[in-house]
């Protein structure tokens, strides 16, 4: 049975990749794979006198929150609503669900087995054809921990020991019998990148590029040099100008970062690093949205301001590689400070689960450092 | 760079407590022993060890005075598990001290000497509360000459995060790993894990009991060396329990008649499952250090790993203490948020603490002589500015054996230079 499912999806992969490459594909490729995210019917409910941290940075006390047909209808205080279900907030804080800009849930599900493990196509220093939500195993139970902890939105990426681990997908993890009843309606896809030490490990400890951090540059640029000709001779074609080239899932992907439809998600823990990747993104046209786990943020808050490039950082990871030994509690607290947009992030099933004691610590180490952070903030 | 080392070799110098009084006054002192939570309370210290603890006691002459007016005061933590001081960098950036490869040491590994108290990792976890530590080998997995670990790898010690005399107890537990992630040590086989343990077992009994025939020559022959079979002989007199890598609730079950057979005694690391078998792991009188926020099952050895675990595992009366389920060693300091964790899953308040000072230090042997604040007990002491558990609670001072520690560490330097300097250089620049 497997084999044969492996066989069909073998023989639809190269039909599609011997049509040559036109719009029609792609769009054809979006609308099999799009979104098929409902919400429930959803009662009409009232939650009302609760401590409401929007999470647009207000706080609003004794509020009052209209929630119908899966929509937020108001925010306020004494709102009326006829035969809604009330829940009595007083006392109790109500948040936005949490998302988590950084989750590898579905992709490296538990049980951890080796038969599990299809978060990084590290058969490839890039591999940017390959697509997360198509290893995203549904029935990972991780995926309702975090919930249990208040997280209703996640980004699944790849792996970081490419240099392009490939797309990245937004999830809502809702039960789904596949990805795509868990998609995000509307997200778009994102591009994993991976500076630094996991690619040249993987890649240098078999003889192959890259081995180093020079060898990594050379891996990001050469890449979007190829996608770069893709793009222009894919726009020529559609002027009339030459052949288009054959479709290729791999530069369409790239082409699509360079088109800004795709955004970058760049593991990347060094400052130095962040930095000679801010700059490849200038050579090439491109924007990084964000730097993940960033342990050295702290060093380049005004770089990544100026780059309007965001941080996606732990409270306190530190250590595990030389990369991370420069890790700071107060990592988070000196990017918001300079107004850098400044995240938190798991990389973990169990991070994931106390994102709010996550952000905790740093509100902590914060204040300790500088004094009171608002809580709304 | 340069000044910033040099910075740091100045703050860990040994700072002498000679003949030293300190009294520590006016705070809400957690003591973990028979005196409860005092309100307003003094501790007095003398020469490193607690000297009285109550309300309205008179001051020393000459006692330096530590105001802890609004404070909470607590022992210091202990880290029932990791490898503080053996390791600066784990991945790629030279040796971990606490791996144990080959078969010429495995039992008689022992880490203790190895412990390098100018480890950068010590002053980030001594200064958010963490004062002694239980540093563990590990079986290491195979290197680039395939020299891997054993199912037995070694001795465990307890130190403290002093800057003098740091090894408390250089033989503190001998470590075993068995179930899934022994048998990569043992060919594969959950049941060749067993057996080995079983062998390293025999072996000593028989050479403890045929040592004058062993030297004569006249014993077979051991798969073990003398330095493997004397560590062992601890196990069997008693000092120094097994404490064994394990999670699967078979292999709980497997581990209780073991030690009784054997007679030793034991402490399960992992224990994913062992709230299935609280009163088994009670009657056997096991000890248990788990992570309490691990609730995922991860493999099936801890397929029914759930939180609350710690809080079963206490109320059926066995000694628990709390780990940090993301990183032991590193960020060894999280026990607190383990010990929150714990209490957000219905343990009390007052056992969750025990479970991150006392509890370890009786199960490492170290009972009487740290882990609460009793008189006559090491002066491990920590002053906190809110309830120690809630994550924005950073100490504002920790004392080891007495001492006040420099609450400075390599990230607060760095922190100190980004975040806070004055200086109108460009940033590479700064101090």
């Amino acid at each position: 049975m497997k084999n044969k499912i492996a066989a069909l999806a073998g023989i639809a992969t190269m039909a599609l990749l011997a049509v040559a490459c036109d719009k029609s594909a792609e769009d054809a490729a979006d609308a099999a794979f799009a979104s098929r995210y409902k919400a429930l019917p959803g009662t009409k409910t009232l939650i009302t006198g609760a401590t409401v941290l929007t999470g647009a940075g207000e706080r609003l006390e004794d509020a009052d929150l209209l929630i119908d047909d899966g929509r937020i209808v108001e925010v306020g205080t004494d709102l009326n609503a006829d035969g809604a279900d009330v829940v009595d907030a007083a006392g109790k804080w109500v948040t936005p669900g949490i998302i988590d800009v950084h989750s590898h849930l579905g992709v490296y599900p538990s049980p951890g087995t080796e038969s599990h493990s299809d978060g990084n196509e590290a058969t490839a220093p890039v591999t940017a054809e390959v697509w997360a939500e198509h290893s995203v195993w549904p029935q990972d139970p991780g995926f309702v921990t975090a919930l249990a902890g208040g997280v209703t939105s996640m980004q699944i990426l790849p792996g970081s020991a490419n240099l392009i681990g490939g797309r990245g997908v937004t999830l809502k993890n809702v039960p789904g019998r596949n990805v795509m009843d868990m998609k995000f309606p509307g997200a778009p896809h994102s591009l994993k990148m991976a500076c630094g030490e996991n690619p040249k490990r993987v890649y240098g400890g078999r003889g192959q590029a890259p081995g180093t951090r020079m060898g990594n540059v050379a891996g990001y640029r050469a890449a979007w040099i190829e996608a770069a000709d893709y793009r222009d001779k894919l726009a020529a074609a559609e002027n009339g100008e030459g052949e288009a080239p054959t479709r290729d899932l791999r530069l369409e992907t790239l082409a699509g970062v360079l088109d800004g439809e795709i955004l970058v998600h760049n593991h990347c823990y060094r400052a130095d690093e962040m930095s000679v990747m801010l700059d490849i993104a200038r050579e090439f046209g491109y924007k990084v949205s964000a730097f993940h786990h960033a342990v050295e943020a702290y060093k380049i808050p005004d770089l990544l301001a100026e780059a309007d490039t965001c941080a996606a950082m732990w409270a306190d990871w530190w250590g595990f590689k030389m990369e991370a030994y420069d890790g700071i509690r107060e990592n988070v607290a000196i990017v918001d400070q300079a107004d850098a947009c400044a995240i938190i992030h798991s990389d973990s099933g169990l991070g994931i689960q106390v994102l709010n004691q996550e952000t905790a610590k740093v509100m902590g180490a914060a204040a300790k450092a500088r004094g009171e952070v608002a809580r709304h903030r | 760079m340069n000044r910033l080392v040099t910075a740091l070799l100045l703050i860990v110098l040994p700072v002498v407590a000679a003949a030293q009084t300190t009294a520590i006054v006016g705070g809400k002192v957690h003591t973990v022993g028979p005196q409860g939570t005092l309100d307003n309370a003094t501790i007095i210290i003398v020469n490193g060890r607690i000297h009285a603890v109550g309300t309205g006691l008179g001051i020393p002459d000459g006692a330096e005075t530590i105001d802890a007016a609004g404070k909470l005061v607590t022992p210091g933590l202990f880290s029932p598990i990791g490898r503080l001081g053996l390791v600066e960098v784990g991945l790629s950036a030279g040796p971990v001290d606490s791996e144990q490869r080959g078969e010429r040491f495995t039992a008689g590994f022992a880490v203790a000497d190895a412990y390098n108290p100018r480890s950068t990792l010590i002053a980030v976890n001594r200064i958010e509360g963490v004062t002694r530590a239980a540093i563990v080998p590990s079986p290491g997995f195979p290197d680039d000459s395939g020299s891997m670990g054993h199912v037995l790898s070694g001795l465990a010690a307890v130190v403290n995060l002093g800057d003098e005399d740091v090894v408390d107890r250089p033989a503190a537990a001998m470590v075993v790993t068995l179930g899934e992630g022994g048998s990569h040590f043992a060919d594969g086989t959950r049941a060749g894990a067993w057996l080995t343990l079983r062998n390293a077992l025999d072996e000593a009994r028989d050479y403890g009991n045929h040592k004058e025939d062993f030297e004569r020559g006249m014993r077979r022959d051991y798969v073990h060396s003398v330095a493997d079979l004397e560590a062992l002989q601890k196990v069997f007199s008693g000092t120094t329990p097994l404490l064994v890598n394990i999670n699967r609730a078979s292999d709980i079950e497997a581990l209780t008649r073991l030690i009784t057979e054997y007679r030793i005694a034991a402490i399960i690391v992992g224990g994913a499952e062992a709230w299935m078998l609280a009163d088994e792991i009670a009657a056997a009188n096991i000890s248990v250090i788990l992570s309490p926020a691990y609730n995922l099952p991860g493999n099936f050895d801890s397929i029914n790993a759930r939180r609350g675990a710690a809080g079963i595992l206490i109320d059926a009366g066995v000694r628990v203490a709390l780990a940090d389920s993301q990183s032991q060693t590193h960020n060894a300091r999280n026990i607190t948020q383990s010990a929150g964790n714990a209490v957000r899953d219905g343990l009390a308040w007052d056992a969750a603490l025990r479970a991150i000072t006392l509890a370890p230090a009786e199960i490492f042997g170290m009972g009487t002589y740290a882990g609460s604040i009793e008189v006559g007990k090491a002066a491990d002491i920590v002053i906190w500015p809110a309830d120690p558990l809630e994550l924005t609670s950073f100490p504002d001072q920790v004392l080891i054996n007495g001492v006040s520690i420099p609450m400075v560490s390599r990230q607060t330097l760095l922190r100190d230079r980004y975040m806070q300097s004055q200086s109108e250089l460009p940033p590479a620049y700064r101090d």
